[in-house]
């Protein structure tokens, strides 16, 4: 999993049917001090995250294990909103 | 699988439910010098590792939700091992 932040959302009138219902977010991934770290990305939500938030999202097929039995075709999942990081400086170099 | 330093760990009250009671690692991929390789990541703790410790990470899926005991939940990292020695057979 990688840590990330909500900054926007998507919206898809057309698209497969499996993501009717399911939120769209865009989510900036994080380095260990929470500066932006590469490309955004469009991950699904299954926590309810809303903008602005610290969240940690999960890659590949178990994307899409959260919403199982369905198997929407995601390979980036939004798993759990952060409420705190903890990292002791002498553990980073 | 990776050899990775814990640097820290994650709390998050709200999570996938199958994340309970699992500690959330922060584990940065390390190469064989020590030297940082690529980003942090967050791991799920499958043997009770801590911060500081040098462990053995799986980046796979279907590896680490079943170290983590937790099948067809989204995990797709987990600490699987703590590192007690690496030896390079070419630095003899």
């Amino acid at each position: 999993m990688l840590l990330g932040r909500v900054i926007g959302n998507v919206v898809c009138t057309m698209k497969d049917a499996s993501l009717v219902g399911q939120k769209l977010l865009i989510v900036q991934p994080l380095d260990r001090k929470g500066r932006d770290q590469g490309r955004p990305i469009v991950a699904l939500d299954s926590v309810g995250a809303g903008a602005g938030e610290t969240i940690y999202w999960c890659r590949g097929k178990e994307a899409s294990f959260p919403f199982l039995p369905a198997e929407p075709p995601t390979e980036a999942t939004i798993v759990g909103i952060v409420d705190s990081v903890n990292i002791p400086e002498s553990g980073s170099s | 699988m990776l050899i990775g330093r814990i640097i820290g760990d994650v709390v998050a009250t709200q999570k996938a439910p199958s994340h309970e009671g699992r500690k959330i690692l922060v584990v940065q991929p390390v190469n064989l010098d020590g030297t940082d390789r690529g980003v942090p990541v967050l791991a799920l703790d499958a043997v009770g590792a801590g911060v500081g410790e040098r462990v053995l990470l799986t980046t796979e899926g279907f590896s680490a939700m079943t170290a983590v005991g937790r099948p067809n939940s989204p995990i797709d990292a987990a600490v699987i091992g703590v590192i007690d020695s690496v030896d390079l057979h070419g630095n003899e």
